[in-house]
This record gives structure tokens, C-alpha cells and sequence, in this order.
């Protein structure tokens, strides 16, 4: 059935028809071209659908878009400034060679922003555990690291 | 897209309980990890859904005058983990939900969507068998208590009936107070895992840490739902804390789960883990407590 | 500027700015969806199908099944094609098969308007089938009386090949006295390719009757004449159109479902129909790293040397050919190059077609496998006759100037005991093999190693062709169009940097055009055998070449000078002394806009390769293993690497990372496993365990840079080596710690549990 929701995506308000089986996955990428959620599983396996919820890092293939009526939403579109410069964590993904064929790094670099969000830093190992929800299959996750610890490392 | 009949998004537990009377076939869905792909995979296809996704009543951690605390069934892992109440009082809790699935998994799914869906290797189910958490069911006739060991009836089956909702899940303070406990996950990887085996062990140590007053063990995926193991438990409380104590457990235990073989891993492969984490798990909850032992 | 410099990818920002777009993003017009119904037998024939209840399905169109395909037999493997008849893959399946050979075969298809109409309909098919046993393992498909899989080859051995080596026959060699034997069976377990990006395409016909399909492939050019040659139509009808891609690894070195897509569009009028595979059929029903079991039997002398190996290779091929006997040929031959034996080598290898998914092409092609069986026989030599694993493989290691008896690849710039060398430093194995010679206690340390040795490209097995194209833009830039493929390795930043070498421009002058079209990409086969780099590189460098002359050509004439005195540096034309004489910019706009002379300065050519050489390598693992709970923890990794002068050091190494965690995952943890009636039982990314990064231990790598002579700019392959030998690592490094072998990938909790058990371990 078709409903009405309102959220706040990526800092604009927008309102929109979506079917209630739709998950937020596909409103994203189907209504608003936010094309850098990616899908790889559809089941929370592999975290390439990743945004953020309130600040909070989902997978947004198993989140129903009803659920988000009166969130904020942050995907990767989100984050550069208005005038196109690079976040800090999205230039650290391409100064550390993080980046391969890049089909998880939209994901990962959500988990990223999640983790920056806390103001923390952490070990390396804290941070193996806070991509762990994040499947890559080019990097071996050393790159993604580096550039990980790069911004939120001691 | 999800191919769900018709979906009802519940502003409040007795709306829910009134939707869930309306629909006989309507599932609960709460964070929604488990249903949707429930859904996907055809199980559930085309059935109706009760979202209780929303009800900021269900969410959260508190403590009652008398010490309990009460944990919100919509509550997330990660906001169970990050608690001061949890942390301070119940961190063996804290730390099993930590190991559910993946942190964005952690951020969705829900201690009560875990409990519920009645399967054997929920993170969250050995330690709260340990705590003794009574689960509280509000349904169309009001609100009952149910103790933990009588909540699962079989793999996938438990005593709560369909229109009802579970609303809290209490820990006394006489089920934690004194306590410490370590629980263990057992899975091929380190992430993204159910459990090839869960083992949460609390222990309440003397005054001089030397004598295991109390202890509390507790398995998933040991049998078709999670257990206890009350004769071990027996065994070893008031005896002295020593490395032959945890061989003692170590060796008792099996004797009191039922673990099954599957393609996922043998029987004996999860006896064998079994009796090695009984052993793991006591050593930590007592060097936890205070007290020293090899293991 | 140029190669050897770690230059940023020439994609990362729009890869970390979501920019990048994927087959599944440029489906931006409504589309019908395809959904594939799939067999649930491994073994039979569908006799018939019930279709009511799934047409009644609100929103489903049609539905194809395998009585309605054409009759044509095709291949599917990314091969180029052979113009002989003989030299041609197999041609074994169809578009939809009534002949059911696996659990998950492609018996109908579903087109829908939704994606739910088209799953609910799928599911509501019902098929009718005579069921054959199902033939999960080699063995059972060649025991006696076993269903024939293909009607031509009866006893289902799709191919067996043999070779020997040496004066003497493997037994007469090892009646020398005093010889030690150790006979042995090594198994390598199906697994599976796990790109992140599913398989995804989506076809339509275009205005003047091309089919188009833009489909996530490594291959697109051979997509295109496998379309033509499934439908039956002229492969000049087809267009390809392949985007980036999330991953490849080999599984996109096949064409997949791009036909079966192509024809479900002409079902619906050339209407736009998409066909996403979810990650279940991803595993169940793509392609797979063939399990090959080997039967290895080495004689060593009490001095170290290898005297004579025998082996016997058995490949689980699946139900159809795909890549087939070329994966064990290749395992073969590299278990014949990688040691010397003084007086016998013999090899048996053996193709089988099974009722399982189908094996592949898998980065490593067949040498990952090889090289397990021929590092683990190594290190059960060495413990054989109490000798250093490290010390034995420098003895009997393939040397310097090594030159295949068959094929004739030969070893140019030779680094592989460099890398045994460096290795061992760099791990301190002396004294970490000493230290952990004798241990008893519940957890228990190890070292190991496995060197290994990978041509680069298939020449002369195969046809090696790239073509390169050069445009001159107005403003003096580079437009670079390449037949070979970006699929994650960073292809197009290594293309950018050559083509920036040899112009002398820099690489912000040099736009890469990332798509490849059929209908306008310059041929190249794609991405595979680790090519890219070292036959591709050849067209960028001739096409580069000629691009300067006809530069340089220009600028005479326009400076009136002699073209043999100018040179490009830094975006300048420039005398031989370095002075400038006129920027890029100017005479291109002079070239295009001149009234006098308006040439449009393009350079195109094709680089047809005849020469291969061999990359090296070593891995070194050190671990220790939870005996008690059957875990084994790598707690330093290394892998040294021989494979020419790098392009751009910092991707190498990030390629290095991808495939030391392949390797890590194929040692430890991955296995794609089948029930005793052929169904997969873990075909998703829960049960199926590619490692996450708290199962990954920090990488390290490190590189010995020599010049190939044969290479472009001295390079060689480098794409697929890194996962090779970290398995057989890994095994020798708990063989170390425990005193077992293990001959079963993966190295996983219970097997490992039940053999210290048995051994009193524990």
C-alpha cells in the first residue's frame, strides 16, 4: 500500500509516496538516485547498503522504510561539502589505497562516519570489530584501516 | 521490496495486541533482522505484519526500587551494551549481545526480537538463563511473568501466544548482585556468526575469593533450546576455587545438554566445545570476581 | 609522472563519493524482472511443467522454459575464441536445460513486471523431473555404471591428459637405494569467487535492432560473441556494455546469464528486462573453484634432493565444462615447474564432470590448488627426511633461466630465491623454527612457507590481443580507450601512468575511458590470467609510440624543425636539450582548427603477444593453534612477491592485501559444501565463511623488483599470485606446531579437533 514519509535525507527534507513492503535500500536508491547504497546481499551479511539512521549505522536492506517517518538519514552523497571537497575519511579511503573495486567502500566509509561521530579514538582492533558487519573481498581490510586509523586512530 | 500482506505499524503495545487479535496470521516484527529474511527466503512470504518497531515504551533500560532491572524487549544490542545500568550491574549481558552478527546488525536487532524467535543460538538467550530473567507477556488478558526456563518449548516454539507482546525482561538483584561471569561465543569466524556454541558462566565468590558460593552455567546450541545445567551447578557450589573445580564442571556438564549433529558442525565436535568452554568461561568469571586459577 | 609512482587511482573519488556506477545503477528506465526458476535435483531431466498457478501471479508476462529455447549448444568460458574446431571450449549447455546436471540448473524463467510477481511466480512453477543419483564427488561420477552427465562422454571424463619427464619411469626411479618415500593425498575444496557486486545485467534492443546488454562482466567482448552464438544471430547484433564492477575474481571471466537475459528481452519484444542474481544463486548456480584432489607420491634422497614425484590429479568439474580441463592442466604444469626432479616426473590429470555447480575460472586458475598439493608434498619430504623446508626448497627449487619442456615459457627476470631469502628475514625463521621445534601444552606455535611459481598471460597456450586507442583532445589531453578491463585491480590508473610514460604528459592529461562498448572499445579479451598489465600494456605502449610520432610529426612541421630533434616532457613540446618550444594545448588546437593542415591526431593499435615469463613468490605464516578448540591464529603473515618492476607500489600492495585475505580464507575457512543429493547447504554469506576483518591478521607484503625483459616496462604478472601459496603456509606452519598434516582444506575447527583427538592431542 502506498504511504506517505517524511524524512530527512542527507540535511534536505523530503517527503514521498513509497510502498510500505519497501525497504529503505530501495526508496534510496529507487526515489532518490542515491545510487551509492549498494546491494549485495539483501540480508545484512555483507554491509554494502550501509547509511546511517540517526547517526547510527544500518543495513539498510532490512530496514523497512516506514520505520524511518521522521528520521535522519546520511548516506555517502551526504558527505562532501557544498562545494564538492572531499570529507576527511573519504579522502583518507583514497590516500591509504583504500579503495578497490569499490562496491563496499560506500558502505564501510558509513561505518566509518558512525565511528568518527562517537569524537573517540580507537585501537586497531576496536576498529577491526567496528567493520566487522562490512565484507570486502579486494582488500584484505589493511587499506581500509590505514585509513581508518588515519582519522580516528591514536 | 519485501513481500509482506498487509503491514500495521503499532503505536503502542495495546495496539499492537489489538491488530494482532485482528490478524490470526500477522507476525510481530520488531527490529526486523530475522523477519524480513524470514520473509525473503519464502518462510513468511505474503504474511502480515505487526510492527512494534516504534514504541518508545519497549525501548530502554531501567531499574525498579527494589533493584531489578528492566530491560526494554525493543531495546537495541548495542544501546543494551553501551547502558551504565548494564555495564555497571549485568555486563556479561552486555558483553553476549556484542557478540550478535555485526555492529550495523547491533544497531537494529533487538534483545526482545532475539529471545522470541525461540532458536537456541540467540547471543543474548545463556546469559539470561544464568541471570534468571523473568520475560514479562502482555497479552488480551493482561500481564504474566514468565521465568526464562519456561519461556522456549522446542526450536522455534515458545510460550508466548500470538497476540501477545512481550514487554519487559527483569533481572533481580539477587540474580546479579555478588555475581561476575563471562560469557563465550563459539563461532567459525570471529564476526558475522550465529553461534556454533554459547556458554555464559556466573559466579559468586567467598569474601577471600577462595570458594565458589554460587555458580550458574548455561548453554546455546548444547541442546535444541538454551539450558541450564543445574546439576553442575550443584556440584560446584561451596566447593574451593581450584583447577580441578573447573574440570569438575568441565566434565559435568556434559552430562546435562543434548547437543545434535547437522552439517553445520557434529555432535561431538560441540561436546567437545562444550566441556572446553564450561572450563574457559568459569576461569574468566572468577578471575572476574577477583579470584585467582589456572585454567 | 609515469609508472613506478604510487599514484592515486584514477577512480577513487568517485568510488568513495558514490559517483562510480555499476550495472545496477544505470538502471534508470522501467524495466520487466527476470527471475531464473532453478532445478531442485543435481541429476535428471525435466519431463514436463505445470505453469497455471504461476501465470495466474498478478504481474507476470511470460514464462520461458527450457522446451522453448533454441536448440544450440554453447560455451561459456572467457577464452578467446579458437578459429580451429578442435582448439574450441566445449560446448555443452543451453539457455534453459531440460538435461538437469546440478541442484540450481536453469530449467525456465519467469519475466514479471515486479520483482515479487516475479519471485512469487517462480516459486510457483512446478517442474516435473526423472531423477538420476546424484553425483556429488569425482569418485562417485566415475565409478562404475554412473549416469553419463553429457551423452558424448560416457564415462564422464570430460578430459584426461598425461605427461612425464626424465629418462626413467617414475618407479624404476624410486628402486634407488636408500630413497625416502612419502605418499600422500591432498584435497582442495570448492569455493567461491564472493565479489561484493551479484551478477546483474540488463538487456534491451536498441532503435536499429542491437541488443544491448550492460552486464557486470570482466570479459565484455567475448559476452558479446557468446550472446551471438546462444541466440543464433550475428555477433555484430549484439552490443556489450560493461560498467564498473564490483569484483570479479574470475566468476565474471565466464559469461553468466548475459545470454539468457538477451533472449528474455526478445521474448518481450526487445523491451528492457533486467536479471539480478541474488547471492544465494550467486553461489549455487555461477561458477566455482573447481576441488581437484591430488594423489601425490615424492622420493627424496637423505641429502635433500627430490629425485622423482608422481602425481595424480582428479578435478571436480561439475555439470558443464566451462573453463574445464584447463584449470588441472595448469595445476599440473606448475607442480612440474615449480621443483627439479633429477630423474622422474609423472602426471596424470584427470577432468570429471559431476552433478555440482560447474568449477571455473578462480584468480590463480588452478595454481592455488597445485600449489597445495606441491608445497605440502615439500614440507612432508623435508619432515620425511628431517630436513628445513626452507633449506629443501632452495635446493630443489626451479632456477634462474627455467624453461618449460613443453611450452617453452621461460623464467626471465628470476627473483624466487630472493623472495625465500627476504622472507626468511624478514620472519626470523632460523630462530622461530628452532624455537618452536618441540612443544607440548593446549596451544601451539608453528612457521611455514610455500613459494610458488605463475606464468603471465597464456601465450602460447591461448591467443594474447589487446588493442589500445588514442585520441588527441583539443585541448592537448589524451583520451585513453582500452579493450582491457578495470574490475578493481586498478587497470585504468597503471593504463593512465603508461600512457603518461611513453607520451611524456602527465597523468592528469590522460582520460581513461572506463566503460568499455562493444560497439566502440577497441578489442581486448579482458581480464584474466594476469594479463592486463603485461599484454595490454604492450598495446598502450606501441599505441603510445605511435600516438608521439604523429605528435612529433605535427609539431615539425608546424615548428619547421627536424622531428627527430623534439621530444614531449611535461605536457611540452621540446627540443632534445629541453627547451620548450610549444605546449601540448597549442598545437592540438592548432592540429584540429588549422586551416591548413587539420589533422584529427588519433593512433590506434593492436599488440598480438607471443612471449610470457614467470612471476614468484613466497608466503610465510606464522601461527598458533587452540588446540582445544580446533582454532588456528595467524599471528604474522607475509608474502614476498617477484613480479617485475611495479606499475604503481601502493596498488600492488593493496592487490597483494585482496589476495593474501583470498588465500587466508581458502586455508581456513571457505568452503561451498553439498548435501549427499547435490543441494548446497550454505549458499549465502552467513554460513559460507569469507573472513571479516577480526579474522584477518595484518598483511604484509614485500616485493623483489627486477627488470623483466619481456614485460612492457619490466613487469610481469602480479593479479592473481598473492593468494596462491598462503594456504599451503599456513597448513605447513600447524604441520610445524601440531606434528599434523593437514591434507583437507579448509583448515577448519572440527577437522582439526577430530585429528588431534585421534592423535591423543587432546
Amino acid at each position: 500500500m502506498l504511504k506517505i514519509v517524511h524524512m530527512n535525507v542527507n540535511g534536505k527534507a523530503v517527503e514521498l509516496a513509497i510502498d510500505d513492503r519497501e525497504a529503505l535500500l530501495d526508496t534510496l536508491r529507487n526515489h532518490l538516485g542515491l545510487t551509492s547504497v549498494k546491494k549485495g546481499c539483501e540480508v545484512g551479511e555483507c554491509g554494502a547498503c550501509t547509511v546511517l539512521v540517526d547517526g547510527e549505522a544500518i543495513d539498510s536492506c532490512i530496514y523497512l522504510t516506514m520505520w524511518a517517518e521522521g528520521k535522519h538519514i546520511l548516506t555517502v552523497e551526504g558527505l562532501q561539502s557544498p562545494t564538492g571537497e572531499l570529507s576527511e575519511i573519504q579522502q583518507a579511503f583514497v590516500d591509504e589505497a583504500a579503495v578497490q573495486c569499490g562496491f563496499c567502500t560506500p558502505g564501510i566509509i558509513m561505518s566509518a562516519v558512525e565511528i568518527i561521530g562517537t569524537g573517540r579514538k580507537y585501537t586497531r582492533d576496536e576498529l577491526r570489530k567496528l567493520i566487522s558487519g562490512h565484507l570486502c573481498r579486494c582488500t584484505g581490510y589493511e587499506n581500509i584501516l590505514n585509513a581508518l586509523e588515519k582519522v580516528v586512530g591514536y | 521490496m519485501y513481500d509482506i500482506g498487509s503491514f500495521y505499524e503499532a503505536a503502542s503495545v495495546e495496539d499492537a495486541i489489538r491488530k494482532l487479535q485482528e490478524w490470526p496470521d500477522a507476525e510481530i516484527i520488531s527490529g526486523g533482522s530475522d523477519v524480513l529474511i524470514k520473509i525473503r527466503e519464502g518462510k513468511l512470504a505474503g504474511r502480515s505484519l505487526v510492527s512494534i518497531h516504534n514504541i518508545a515504551v519497549l525501548k530502554g533500560v531501567t531499574m525498579e526500587e527494589d533493584g531489578t532491572i528492566v530491560i526494554g524487549p525493543g531495546t537495541s544490542f548495542s544501546h543494551i551494551t553501551a547502558h551504565p545500568l548494564v555495564q555497571q550491574h549485568i555486563p556479561m549481558l552486555g558483553y553476549a549481545v556484542d557478540q550478535v552478527g555485526g555492529p550495523q546488525i547491533r544497531n537494529i536487532g533487538t534483545i526482545g526480537g532475539n529471545v522470541c524467535n525461540g532458536v537456541t543460538s540467540a547471543d543474548s538467550a545463556s546469559s539470561l538463563f544464568a541471570y534468571n530473567a523473568i520475560l514479562e507477556l502482555t497479552g488480551p488478558e493482561g500481564i504474566r511473568q514468565v521465568p526464562i526456563q519456561e519461556f522456549y518449548t522446542g526450536p522455534g516454539k515458545t510460550v508466548r501466544r500470538h497476540e501477545e507482546v512481550m514487554t519487559a525482561i527483569r533481572i533481580r538483584r539477587r540474580d546479579y548482585e555478588g555475581y561476575t561471569g563471562c560469557y563465550i561465543k563459539y563461532g567459525k569466524r570471529n564476526a558475522m556468526e550465529i553461534a556454533t556454541l554459547g556458554c555464559a558462566c556466573l559466579v559468586k565468590l567467598s569474601r577471600d575469593k577462595k570458594v565458589v558460593e554460587d555458580m550458574r552455567i548455561a548453554y546455546g546450541v548444547a541442546a535444541p533450546t538454551p539450558v541450564r545445567c543445574p546439576e553442575t551447578e550443584k556440584s560446584v557450589s561451596g566447593q574451593a576455587v581450584s583447577k580441578a573445580l573447573l574440570l569438575q564442571t568441565g566434565k559435568g556438564v556434559l552430562n546435562e545438554v543434548n547437543p545434535r549433529t547437522s552439517w553445520r558442525a557434529s555432535k561431538e565436535f560441540r561436546l567437545q566445545l562444550v566441556e572446553e568452554l564450561a572450563k574457559r568461561a568459569m576461569a574468566q568469571a572468577i578471575r572476574n570476581g577477583g579470584g585467582e586459577v589456572d585454567a | 609522472m609515469g609508472i613506478g609512482k604510487s599514484i592515486q587511482r584514477v577512480d577513487a573519488r568517485a568510488k568513495v563519493t558514490g559517483q562510480a556506477k555499476y550495472t545496477q545503477d544505470l538502471m534508470t528506465q522501467p524495466m520487466m524482472v527476470a527471475k531464473v526458476v532453478h532445478s531442485t535435483i543435481a541429476n535428471g531431466v525435466v519431463t514436463g511443467f505445470d505453469l497455471d498457478e504461476a501465470l495466474k501471479v498478478p504481474g507476470v508476462i511470460k514464462i520461458v522454459t527450457c522446451f522453448d529455447v533454441p536448440e544450440i549448444d554453447f560455451c561459456t568460458p572467457g577464452h578467446p575464441w579458437s578459429v580451429e574446431a578442435a582448439h574450441q571450449d566445449v560446448q555443452d549447455r543451453r539457455l534453459l536445460n531440460q538435461r538437469v546436471r546440478y541442484y540450481g540448473d536453469d530449467v525456465a524463467a519467469v519475466i514479471a513486471e515486479d520483482e515479487i510477481a516475479a519471485v512469487k511466480a517462480a516459486r510457483l512453477v512446478k517442474v516435473h523431473y526423472e531423477e538420476y543419483p546424484a553425483l556429488v564427488d569425482v569418485a562417485d561420477a566415475m565409478a562404475e555404471g554412473a549416469v553419463a552427465m553429457h551423452d558424448n562422454v560416457p564415462d564422464n571424463i570430460l578430459k584426461h591428459t598425461s605427461f612425464a619427464l626424465g629418462d626413467e619411469s617414475f618407479d624404476e626411479a624410486v628402486k634407488e637405494k636408500g630413497l625416502i618415500l612419502v605418499d600422500q593425498t591432498y584435497d582442495t575444496q570448492r569455493v567461491q569467487h564472493c565479489h561484493i557486486e551479484l551478477p546483474v545485467s540488463f538487456a534491451y534492443q536498441d532503435g536499429n535492432g542491437k541488443i544491448t546488454v550492460t552486464t557486470s562482466t570482466q570479459i565484455p567482448h567475448i559476452v558479446r560473441r557468446v550472446i551471438g552464438q546462444a541466440l543464433g544471430i550475428p555477433w555484430g547484433q549484439v552490443r556489450v556494455i560493461k560498467p564498473y564492477i564490483g569484483g570479479g575474481f574470475g566468476n565474471k571471466q565466464d559469461v553468466l546469464y548475459e545470454p539468457l537475459n538477451a533472449f528474455l528481452s526478445l521474448q518481450v519484444g526487445g523491451r528492457p528486462v533486467k536479471l539480478e542474481l541474488t547471492r544465494e544463486e550467486t553461489f549455487a548456480d555461477t561458477r566455482v573453484r573447481h576441488a581437484i584432489r591430488f594423489h601425490m607420491q615424492g622420493a627424496v634422497r637423505p641429502d635433500g634432493t627430490l629425485v622423482a614425484r608422481r602425481v595424480e590429479a582428479f578435478s571436480n568439474q561439475g555439470g558443464y565444462a566451462s573453463h574445464g580441463h584447463a584449470i588441472v592442466a595448469n595445476a599440473s604444469n606448475m607442480i612440474k615447474q615449480l621443483y627439479r626432479d633429477e630423474k622422474a616426473l609423472e602426471s596424470e590429470s584427470y577432468t570429471v564432470y559431476t552433478s555440482t555447480v560447474a568449477g571455473g575460472a578462480m584468480r590463480g586458475y588452478g595454481i592455488p590448488q597445485g600449489d597445495f598439493a606441491a608445497e605440502c608434498l615439500m614440507d612432508d619430504l623435508a619432515a620425511a627426511i628431517h630436513m628445513d623446508p626452507l633449506a629443501f626448497r632452495l635446493k630443489n627449487c626451479m632456477e634462474e633461466g627455467y624453461k618449460d619442456p613443453h611450452n617453452g615459457i621461460t623464467f626471465y627476470s628470476y627473483g624466487l630465491k630472493k623472495c625465500i631469502e627476504a622472507g626468511k628475514e624478514a620472519v626470523h625463521w632460523d630462530e622461530k623454527r628452532a624455537a618452536y621445534a618441540c612443544q607440548t601444552g593446549s596451544r601451539r606455535r608453528g612457521i611455514g612457507m610455500a613459494i610458488f611459481c605463475y606464468k603471465t598471460g597464456v601465450y602460447p597456450i591461448s591467443l594474447e590481443t589487446a588493442t589500445c586507442r588514442m585520441v588527441l583532445n583539443q585541448d592537448g589531453s589524451i583520451q585513453l580507450m582500452m579493450g582491457a578491463t578495470e574490475i578493481g585491480q586498478g587497470a585504468d590508473t597503471v593504463f593512465t601512468q603508461m600512457a603518461a610514460e611513453v607520451l611524456g604528459v602527465t597523468e592528469d592529461k590522460v582520460y581513461i575511458v572506463s566503460t568499455q562498448d562493444t560497439d566502440v572499445t577497441p578489442f581486448d579479451t579482458g581480464a584474466y590470467a594476469s594479463r592486463q598489465s603485461y599484454v595490454s600494456g604492450k598495446a598502450v605502449k606501441k599505441t603510445a609510440e605511435m600516438m608521439k610520432e604523429k605528435i612529433l610529426e605535427y609539431a615539425a612541421w608546424k615548428l619547421k624543425m627536424d622531428q627527430q630533434t623534439l621530444d614531449i616532457r611535461n605536457n611540452m613540446i621540446v627540443t632534445a636539450e629541453g627547451e620548450e618550444l610549444l605546449t601540448m594545448e597549442a598545437l592540438a588546437t592548432e592540429a584540429l582548427y588549422s586551416l591548413e593542415r587539420s589533422v584529427h591526431i588519433t593512433a590506434e593499435a593492436t599488440s598480438h603477444c607471443k612471449e610470457n615469463t614467470f612471476a614468484s613468490g613466497a608466503c610465510f605464516a606464522e601461527v598458533e593453534v587452540d588446540m582445544p578448540l580446533g582454532k588456528v591464529n595467524v599471528l604474522k603473515i607475509i608474502n614476498v612477491h617477484d613480479s617485475g618492476i611495479l606499475m604503481n607500489p601502493k596498488l600492488a600492495e593493496a592487490q597483494v592485501h585482496g589476495g593474501m585475505s583470498m588465500g587466508l580464507g581458502y586455508g581456513l575457512s571457505e568452503e561451498l559444501m553439498y548435501d549427499a543429493k547435490g543441494k548446497p547447504l550454505n549458499n549465502n554469506l552467513l554460513d559460507y565463511k569469507l573472513p571479516t576483518a577480526m579474522d584477518t591478521p595484518e598483511l604484509n607484503v614485500e616485493f623483489i623488483e627486477l627488470q623483466d625483459p619481456t614485460g612492457p616496462f619490466g613487469n610481469k604478472a602480479l593479479g592473481e599470485p598473492p593468494a596462491i601459496p598462503v594456504a599451503p603456509a599456513i597448513r605447513n606452519a600447524v604441520l610445524q606446531a601440531t606434528g599434523i598434516g593437514f591434507n583437507q582444506l579448509p583448515m577448519e575447527p572440527q577437522r582439526l579437533v577430530a585429528a588431534f583427538k585421534e592423535k591423543g592431542l587432546i
